[in-house]
């Protein structure tokens, strides 16, 4: 498929499982990847001389809003898994395959069904077809289904077609309304709110939902201790749930929303700082399967408002690789399982053959200086809209080049 | 022949303030929480002036002669609307009003582009009251002049804070060490907030009541005791401060009926006598009379500082106003 020379990366270190990176380099031919480890360049191979720097799997983003290139590869991201939340939304065949080819040729985007008709919780939305016609996997979108009856259905069908269905959870009867999680926080700032137990509540359901459907979920970002406790005991009775998170959870407590900073309205909304140490933990533990960023760049006209007039999200994808590598530095995760957790698994989930360094994988790969020092700048970000709530906030880790499918992207 | 306004008290003689614009060294009023007590009490000091000119026969100060005040009212008001026009008026300001009704708020118009708007009319001081917390301030980061925060949403209402304590420090002769009972819908009160910033701050022991879905999460972290039982909030209390249910911002039901709620929290001649001798009875108004506040003690004379509450809020309003455009009107000291 690809028309690229072969591709010898040489004089790196390669991130490959959990642990230390190991000294070498990589060769890719026709798009894949055909010898990792102590590689010789052939005659004729483009030569990239990685220069000790980190050679890692491309970042395969598990949740973005808005297709948003200059972000994405500015962050490392060759894979974004696309929110059916897009107007209109990812519900039907015909806008999923186009969704499917918007990346060519320099971004893989697949695209996740809108679980229901218009997102509105209700009817089945034509997940087979989506399927086929390139879905990667089922979503809830932006919102949780009440309806547990439609939840279970759905469940059943997802589990029929091999779909992961990838769910948003707050309860929706304690959120209605609510910018803000219940706290000292929202108390002072007058915000309407809802208790933190809002995620845990979801989580319960749908676990139970899931387990009798026989179904695999992913919870796109827990973000609370309670909710991560019910996460962790399903999976050791061996239930088929995965878990996600943003950066925001676990860099920013809710006094981050101080003088109604509407960068740091989120969705769920920011939590205390005991769930902020608890996601932390499950970082650690492996509670967490996935980081995503959850890119939603939005502009003034979104953000420049009253905090609860303003729309929930953040511009993702360029902080997600260097906010990650924070926890490498404090020593809460190693670099391995950074990246299992920035690719390995979401690639999995998504059933894409990527997202790792092995033979036969397809060649996206990014080299990394983890090290690199930067500021994040809302002013002049490459994404589409500067909405951060790190702006001004010094980070290291810098990607120096992409590849998407052994091409170099951006030459 | 036009009476001589009385000589106001000079805190600043006694040294008990920094010196000129360094007592209030804020260019706007947003919120209690950025005050440290001795400008809390500056201003209560300086509103004392004002209380004793609007109980003259001609209540006129020219200081503000020539500034344009605009009170931007996005949120409908009758009261802090009048109280605010009344006090630029009495300090000799030229005041229009802005109500969202007519604006083209309703057009469409964003909140950013309204205030820039306002900014170019070049008015000396904005008074802005808009239904979402924390609207005010977004409006001050985007004009030049003072702005003074007349209520955000659920967030604060600063001159309504002030205005309690000058009123309970006019009755009581202090504020420090009282017991204050604060009652009702904390949870949607920006009274309540601004109160309890304003009082805990001047020191008095500040009691929060209402039901729990009405009590907002982690108030204890602001310096309160929480009570669902109003009997036991009552017991011993100087202050009674009664709040109204603010239907209008509840979603969902909160609580079963009015009745209901009276029978729990209405405040009677009974529960009364649970608080001291001679307890105070303030609401910040409308009062829902036979709700959260029988009219046998809303009109309980020497005990009811209801109506000196308003009178305080216009006294409050003219120091604000002073105090807030100095640095404009190029005070000396102030610049």
């Amino acid at each position: 498929m690809s028309t690229a020379p072969a591709l010898t990366i040489i004089g790196g270190r390669l991130v490959l499982q959990l642990g230390e990176p190991v000294r070498g380099g990589l060769r890719c031919v026709g798009g894949r990847i055909d010898a990792v480890g102590d590689v010789a360049a052939q005659p004729g191979d483009e030569i990239v001389d990685a220069k000790g720097k980190l050679i890692v799997p491309g970042l395969v983003d598990l949740g973005v809003f808005a297709i948003d290139k200059p972000a994405c590869h500015f962050g490392g991201i060759t894979r974004a898994a696309l929110m059916p939340d897009q107007s209109p939304p990812l519900d039907h065949p015909a806008r999923v395959r186009y969704a499917a080819l918007s990346g060519k040729p320099d971004l893989w985007v697949h695209p996740l069904a809108a679980a229901t008709r218009g997102l509105e919780g209700r009817e089945l939305a034509e997940l087979a077809l989506m399927r086929d016609a390139g879905a990667r996997a089922a979503a809830t979108g932006r919102g949780w289904i009440c309806d547990s009856g439609t939840m279970l259905r759905l469940l059943q069908y997802c589990a029929m077609l091999g779909l992961v269905l990838v769910v948003h959870a707050e309860d929706a009867g304690l959120t209605a309304g609510a910018v803000a999680t219940a706290g000292e926080m929202a108390t002072r700032l007058g915000l309407t709110s809802a208790p933190a137990e809002a995620e845990a509540l979801a989580i319960a359901r749908d676990l139970a939902l899931a387990e009798l459907a026989g179904a695999a979920i992913h919870f796109r970002q827990v973000t609370t201790a309670a909710g991560l406790a019910l996460v962790r005991t399903a999976k050791a009775r061996g239930v088929a749930v995965t878990a996600g998170v943003t950066p925001a959870h676990f860099m920013l407590s809710d006094n981050a929303t101080a003088g109604f900073r509407t960068f740091a309205r989120l969705s769920p909304p920011l939590r205390c700082e005991a769930d902020r140490q608890a996601l932390r933990a499950a970082l650690a533990d492996g509670t967490i399967d996935v980081i995503a960023s959850g890119h939603d760049p939005r502009g003034a006209e979104d953000k420049r408002l009253p905090f609860a007039d303003a729309e929930p999200g953040m511009a993702g994808a360029e902080t997600l690789l260097a906010l990650t590598l924070t926890l490498v530095r404090d020593e809460v995760i190693d670099i391995g399982r950074a990246f299992a957790l920035l690719a390995g698994n979401p690639a999995r989930l998504l059933g894409v053959d990527a997202g790792r360094l092995a033979v036969g994988a397809q060649a996206d790969i990014a080299i990394v200086d983890p090290e690199t020092p930067w500021l994040v700048a809302s002013e002049r970000m490459a994404a589409s809209a500067g909405n951060t709530p790190f702006d001004r906030q010094p980070v290291q880790g810098r990607v120096t080049a992409l590849f998407k499918g052994g091409a170099r992207i951006g030459s | 022949m036009q009476a001589s306004p009385p000589s106001p008290p000079s805190p600043l003689a006694a040294g008990r303030y920094p010196e000129g614009g360094l007592a209030f060294p804020h260019r706007d009023l947003l919120a209690i929480a950025d005050l440290p007590p001795w400008e809390i009490l500056y201003l209560l000091d300086e509103a004392e002036q004002w209380v004793e000119l609007n109980r003259q026969k001609v209540k006129r100060d020219e200081r503000l002669a020539g500034l344009t005040i605009i009170n931007a009212f996005f949120e409908n008001s009758t009261r802090t609307l009048l109280s605010f026009e009344i006090a630029g008026k009495r300090l000799g300001a030229d005041v229009v009003n802005m109500h969202a009704a007519q604006s083209s708020v309703k057009k469409g118009e964003t909140l950013i582009d309204t205030a820039l708007t306002l900014n170019a009319m070049r008015a000396d001081a904005i008074v802005i009251r808009h239904a979402s917390s924390g609207a005010v301030r977004l409006i001050a980061d985007k004009v030049d002049c003072p702005v003074l925060n007349a209520g955000d949403g659920s967030h604060e209402h600063p001159t309504q804070g002030l205005l309690d304590a000058l009123t309970i420090r006019t009755a009581k002769g202090r504020v420090e060490g009282l017991k204050i009972v604060i009652c009702g819908d904390v949870l949607h009160s920006r009274v309540a907030r601004s109160n309890i910033l304003c009082l805990t701050t001047l020191g008095a022991q500040v009691r929060v009541c209402a039901p729990p879905a009405l009590m907002p999460a982690g108030i204890e972290a602001m310096s309160v005791t929480a009570f669902h039982d109003f009997d036991a909030a009552l017991d011993g209390a100087d202050v009674v401060m009664m709040l109204r249910l603010q239907a209008e911002r509840m979603q969902g039901q909160f609580i079963p009926s009015p009745r209901e709620y009276r029978h729990l929290y209405g405040l009677t001649l009974d529960r009364l006598a649970r608080a001291a001798p001679d307890a105070l009875v303030m609401h910040p108004g409308p009062m829902n009379r036979g709700v959260e506040i029988d009219s046998h003690v809303a009109d309980l004379a020497g005990r009811s500082w209801i109506t000196r509450q308003v009178e305080m809020g216009v006294a409050i309003r003219m120091a604000c106003l002073d105090v807030l455009t100095r640095r404009g009107r190029g005070v000396e000291g102030w610049t």
